[in-house]
């Protein structure tokens, strides 16, 4: 099965193709398709854009 | 008239540079010996890695930033350091060897009142049989060992794209191997650029690394707040790793890369191999053997530098188990305890110790990551020093007074994890302090309300803007101290 969220290149979907039981990639969490988008949704990550960017300048100013 | 010499160019190199030539203006000399003509953005050759940048595009000339901030520069080599002097010679001084065509192979001295060793490593590819560029396996640790994994890469995706399936293996090629976080990053690109090729079905794609688990980085991990859990980084690694189809091999020591196979050591003892088409693994770093001599020419280098070759500065070096580590073992000021007039910032400095939990193999192998001093901290401790020496310089005070301990110090980074203005991704981390102090944060060793991690487009466009924002500030282009180390 193929992943292609909005312009993203085709991908095999592991969750789908490669996760067996008592394989190690059988345990870790895996985000859902929600997730994934938001990862690039542009509004949300302008928003996140700017909150990473205060969490970055509040590292620096604690030198 | 007084001269700071600075040894080595790179980013802490630079930033001590500039600042210190910033403070002292004509009144005192600041003199870099660097044996590069080019200055390079190193966390963007992983970009190169992958072809989508080239090395121009991470590299600029020294000579013209030098020439017009006033910095005296030497294109060479260190071979050896005389902090008394010598016989003829009453001031401390350095002995180089340059490296420019018109000057190869000549060596002279330069004298100097305050020294700041910041020479970076040796990429030690001899440490493990066929790894290396020159041998079997791909690096990205220098513009050009990137541009020369980019080749390889192609060669590969050639193969795939006339149907072959490949195995791409990428990680570190040592049990002592640090920089974990370059490596991940390239892991990821190489994912997404398999992707953007349509050739991901046809690449098995493996981690090996030195890290006990994933998401341990050289930093023992961390933990965040998220999802109203408190979860080790080990987790959203993992999850990641999942998520991109992506196999791993943890706690090994690669022992020899063949023309196809790596063979590696297990923290259980096992040796097993693992055979592969492609393979970039990072090499082990180590002092750039940097020899020290008295007035009377004796060696003294065991005195100045550790075993690794890196310079012994104002840490607690005294050995002890991993239990009974303390912040306070960790420098602050980078001063060396027997010339007080020389400083060592970024990889030059030798920690006093691991972060991550030290680990042997029952047959005596170490195998766990040395700790990153890379990056942010690394410029951080050379503006830190930087202004302490032009204190010292000019009068202001007798001893260093600014402190940058990586036990009380934060860091953000950036790992990149697909390069597309639209639809790439980057792990951007925040921790404090660097180094866990289980003093303070009994639970996690860190402060959870700084230490933060999370993925998503932003942190790309983040990555992004500091590969401009670091080359402009590197070229002490206008207004480039408003660019924070």
């Amino acid at each position: 099965m193929t992943f292609a969220a909005k312009g993203e290149p085709a991908m095999i979907e592991p969750s789908k193709t490669e996760r067996r039981p008592y394989e190690q990639s059988f345990y870790p969490p895996v985000p859902t398709p929600f997730t994934k988008r938001m990862r690039t949704n542009l509004l949300w990550q302008f928003f996140r854009f700017v909150v990473l960017n205060i969490k970055m300048l509040r590292m620096v100013r604690k030198h | 008239m007084a001269r700071l010499l600075i040894l080595g160019g790179g980013i802490a190199g630079q930033t001590a540079a500039l600042h210190a030539k910033k403070r002292l203006g004509g009144s005192h000399e600041v003199a870099v010996v660097t044996p590069n003509s080019l200055w390079n953005w190193i966390p963007s050759n992983i970009w190169v890695g992958v072809g989508l940048m080239k090395p121009e595009q991470v590299t600029f000339p020294l000579a013209p930033v030098y020439r017009k901030t006033g910095i005296s520069h030497y294109q060479a080599k260190a071979i050896s350091l005389h902090p008394e002097g010598s016989a003829g010679q009453p001031k401390p001084f350095v002995t180089i060897e340059h490296t420019s065509p018109e000057k190869k192979g000549r060596q002279e001295i330069v004298t100097y009142d305050y020294l700041i060793n910041s020479t970076g490593p040796k990429l030690n590819f001899d440490a493990t049989p066929g790894l290396g560029p020159l041998h079997h396996s791909q690096s990205v640790c220098t513009y050009d060992h990137a541009a020369h994994a980019a080749t390889a890469l192609d060669e590969a995706v050639a193969r795939m794209q006339r149907g072959e399936k490949q195995t791409l293996v990428i990680g570190t090629g040592h049990g002592t191997c640090t920089c974990q976080g370059a490596a991940f990053e390239y892991l990821f690109n190489v994912e997404f650029e398999l992707r953007r090729r349509k050739v991901r079905d046809k690449a098995n794609l493996v981690w090996i690394s030195n890290e006990q688990e994933l998401g341990d980085f050289g930093i023992g991990g961390m933990h965040i707040k998220r999802g109203g859990y408190i979860t080790h980084s080990r987790i959203f690694t993992e999850s990641l790793y999942t998520e991109r189809g992506v196999k791993w091999i943890t706690r090994a020591h690669v022992k020899e890369v063949g023309p196809n196979t790596i063979l590696y050591e297990t923290l259980d003892g096992e040796e097993k191999t693992v055979s592969f088409d492609f393979a970039m693994l990072l090499p082990p770093f180590a002092g750039v053997g940097l020899k020290a001599f008295d007035k009377q020419g004796a060696d003294i280098t065991a005195t100045m530098f550790a075993k690794s070759g890196f310079m012994l500065v104002d840490g607690n070096y005294e050995p002890k188990p991993y239990d009974q580590w303390l912040p306070s073992d960790w420098p602050s000021t980078y001063q060396s305890p027997i010339y007080k007039n020389i400083f060592a910032v970024g990889i030059a400095f030798a920690p006093p110790h691991a972060i991550s939990k030290p680990m042997t193999s029952p047959k005596g192998t170490p195998i766990f990551p040395a700790p990153p001093r890379t990056g942010m901290p690394s410029g951080v401790m050379a503006r830190q020093v930087a202004f302490n020496i032009t204190d010292m310089m000019q009068g202001r005070s007798e001893v260093p007074t600014r402190q940058a301990s990586l036990a009380r110090m934060g860091a953000a980074c950036i790992a990149s994890a697909g390069n597309s203005f639209w639809n790439g991704t980057a792990v951007a981390m925040t921790m404090y302090p660097i180094v866990p102090d289980f003093q303070t944060y009994p639970e996690t060793g860190r402060a959870l309300r700084y230490t933060t991690g999370e993925i998503g487009l932003a942190g790309h466009w983040i990555k992004h803007l500091l590969h401009f924002g670091f080359i402009y500030k590197a070229r002490a282009n206008p207004f480039w101290r408003v660019v924070p180390e």
